[in-house]
């Protein structure tokens, strides 16, 4: 059974207008969403901003009003409130967020920040919880003197580390980290990221990793799902995303990759080019009347995408992929 | 810590001197003086004259205030032209009286206030958050001087419930029996004073609550599973309350500079009811003393906002 399963999600924001504030519409930032979560797995979710992936992410934790569909876990629907609350629901299910320092109470001093998920959840003596917050800094390779700082103290590298203690703090089962290292300059992007798979191989933690970077979704992910418009339009393993993308977005998002190899720039911006052309004329053939993603269509036993049947198929031919 | 507030102490000292030198130039540009009319309406001009002469009125303005300086390092303020006492003596026996009310309607205020801002800060744009915003611009729109004579006519006068005049009955004996009295003489002022002057605290409170809630360290004490009682507690209302406390000590003064209303309404013989009488008879040794104690308190106000701050805030104490 699947740690998380995600049906058919929905978020949706309304629009008030006129004089009386009336609901007239509304925005679909997330938009019928189904896809579930195993144990000990990396998934990535990736796509252009506004594409409801953080909003997603705070709906698994719980965050976010949903506005339909549900979120099982352990068989219980977690969006609602009172299941959250039997379940313990986010002593299993943390979050780490963007950017480090807004998101640490500036005037808490560290022990406390780490703490507060303990002090929730598991109700340890004053000396016990002290010893716990000092491994979880220790995991992190963060020095005792920590303690009694506060978070302004920090820089952004060891801010976000901080954000990572405090997230596994309560041995988490699922940790959604929404672009976590997206604030943090490239050697400490770097840094933070193997803190947390190192993490993950030690307590065998599930990540529901957001973000836009593909570099670094290549490096951490072993699943991808892409995201447009509210909608998945292509999920799969690192392999069916990265050398098999058969949805048009994801070939622009593949191709928007920037190629450090200097003798290729030429081909790259080619490919680019051609992928573009493809999606300027064909982009009716892949997205509905509406301009929506199609309902996800499955091509092999991993990969999926947001295509009508019969377009997805030819595709999946082209590529060499095998019929599920 | 202890610099921080020393530092404070030090910036005080030319505040005083500035203050002192502003409050007794503009006593002196009052017009009129002290004795005409105070000691017989057929007073000979000539002996007038005498009188302000013996009393050093025409000395150049300097020299004036010199003597009053070094009076005061003695602890002398001059004797009241008007009741023949030092002013020492006469502040001394109401000083306490507008302590205690004003101290009474601060911890009456805060006590109303508080969970009133809090509570239309957490249910933003919902019927309780308008009920008490409406409450709040009400009673801000209203003078605080028509609610204080309406409050007496209602609660003393028709329903009987509170004493009108005074700060004490004449009948008092005993320990309990006379805190008893002053108590039940400052519950009608004090209870007005608060529920009518909740606005600033209510709105700034609300405002910041607001802002609070929505910003990213109580996204993550949510994601961290945080009891909503909790992060109201812990995360949200200490935040906010630090411009609160900002100016906790300033309100302590405005309440103060407030007395002169309520105390004159009531006949409440404190600190304001005598200010109000030493400009009617231009008794220049009062006005001057207290307008340099509620100067200098003033200043003590803004020094405890800032004590208040740094407790509050530990970012920004001097290390």
């Amino acid at each position: 059974m699947s740690l998380i399963e995600i049906k058919d999600l929905k978020v949706h924001y309304p629009i008030r207008t006129g004089f009386w504030n009336r609901i007239t519409d509304s925005v679909r930032a997330v938009d019928g969403i189904t896809f579930n979560i195993e144990a000990g797995e990396t998934y990535g979710l990736v796509g252009e901003s506004g594409s409801g992936k953080s909003t997603t992410g705070k709906s698994v934790v719980g965050l976010e009003k949903v506005t339909s569909g549900s979120i099982l876990y352990k068989g219980q629907d977690i969006t609602k409130a009172d299941n959250r609350r039997k379940l313990d629901y986010n002593r299993d299910v943390q979050m780490i967020f963007q950017d480090s320092l807004s998101s640490l109470n500036p005037r808490k001093r560290i022990e406390d920040i780490i703490a507060e998920p303990l002090r929730n959840f598991e109700h340890l003596s004053k000396d016990d919880e002290k010893l716990r917050v000092l491994q979880l800094l220790d995991i992190v390779g963060l020095d005792a003197d920590a303690l009694y700082k506060y978070p302004h103290q920090f820089s952004g590298g060891q801010r976000q580390r901080i954000g990572v203690a405090r997230a596994v703090a309560t041995n988490p089962k699922l940790i959604i980290a929404d672009e976590p290292v997206s604030a943090l300059d490239l050697s400490v992007q770097a840094q933070v990221l193997n803190f947390m798979k190192k993490i993950q191989r030690e307590f065998g933690i599930s990540y529901l990793f957001i973000s836009h970077d593909l570099g670094v979704v290549r490096h951490m992910c072993n699943n991808i799902a892409i995201m447009n418009r509210g909608r998945l339009v292509e999920i799969g393993t690192r392999d069916d995303i990265y050398n098999h993308p058969l949805h048009i977005y994801t070939k622009r998002l593949l191709a928007a990759i920037p190629e450090t190899n200097v003798n290729q720039r030429e081909a790259h911006r080619a490919s680019r080019l051609a992928v573009e052309k493809v999606y300027q004329e064909q982009q009716s053939k892949y997205y509905d009347d509406d301009g929506e993603a199609y309902p996800l269509v499955q091509i092999t036993k991993t990969h999926a995408v947001a295509l009508p049947q019969a377009l997805a198929q030819q595709l999946a031919t082209q590529e060499g992929e095998v019929q599920a | 810590m202890w610099k921080t507030i020393l530092r404070r102490f030090l910036i005080m000292i030319p505040e005083v001197i500035i203050l002192s030198l502003l409050v007794f130039l503009l006593a002196k540009a009052m017009p009129g003086d002290p004795f005409t009319g105070s000691i017989n309406p057929k007073a000979d001009p000539q002996q007038i004259k005498h009188l302000m002469r013996i009393n050093g009125l025409y000395d150049p303005w300097y020299q004036q205030y010199w003597n009053w300086v070094v009076h005061l390092f003695h602890g002398n303020l001059g004797n009241s032209y008007q009741y023949q006492e030092p002013v020492t003596r006469l502040i001394e026996g109401r000083a306490g009286n507008t302590l205690w009310l004003a101290l009474f309607t601060m911890i009456l205020t805060y006590i109303f206030a508080l969970p009133m801002g809090v509570f239309a800060g957490r249910h933003e744009g919902k019927l309780p958050d308008t009920i008490i915003r409406v409450y709040t611009y009400v009673t801000y729109c209203i003078p605080f001087f028509v609610i204080l004579v309406i409050g007496i006519w209602i609660f003393g006068y028709v329903l009987g419930w509170f004493p009108t005049t005074g700060s004490i009955s004449s009948d008092a004996t005993g320990w309990l029996h006379t805190v008893g009295s002053r108590f039940y003489h400052i519950l009608l002022p004090g209870l007005l004073g608060a529920l009518f002057g909740t606005v600033n605290i209510v709105q700034y409170l609300r405002s910041e609550v607001i802002d609070a809630k929505h910003s990213d360290y109580v996204r993550t004490a949510r994601s961290k599973g945080v009891p909503n009682r909790d992060i109201y507690l812990h995360h949200i209302f200490r935040n906010s309350l630090l411009p609160i406390a900002a100016f906790a000590g300033y309100s302590i003064t405005g309440l103060l500079n407030g007395s002169i209303f309520t105390e004159t309404v009531f006949s409440y013989p404190g600190m304001g009811l005598l200010f109000v009488n030493s400009i009617s008879y231009r008794d220049y040794t009062v006005i001057t003393a207290l307008v340099l104690i509620y100067g200098i308190l003033n200043l003590l106000g803004t020094l405890l906002s800032d004590i208040i701050l740094s407790i509050v805030d530990p970012r920004i104490r001097i290390e």
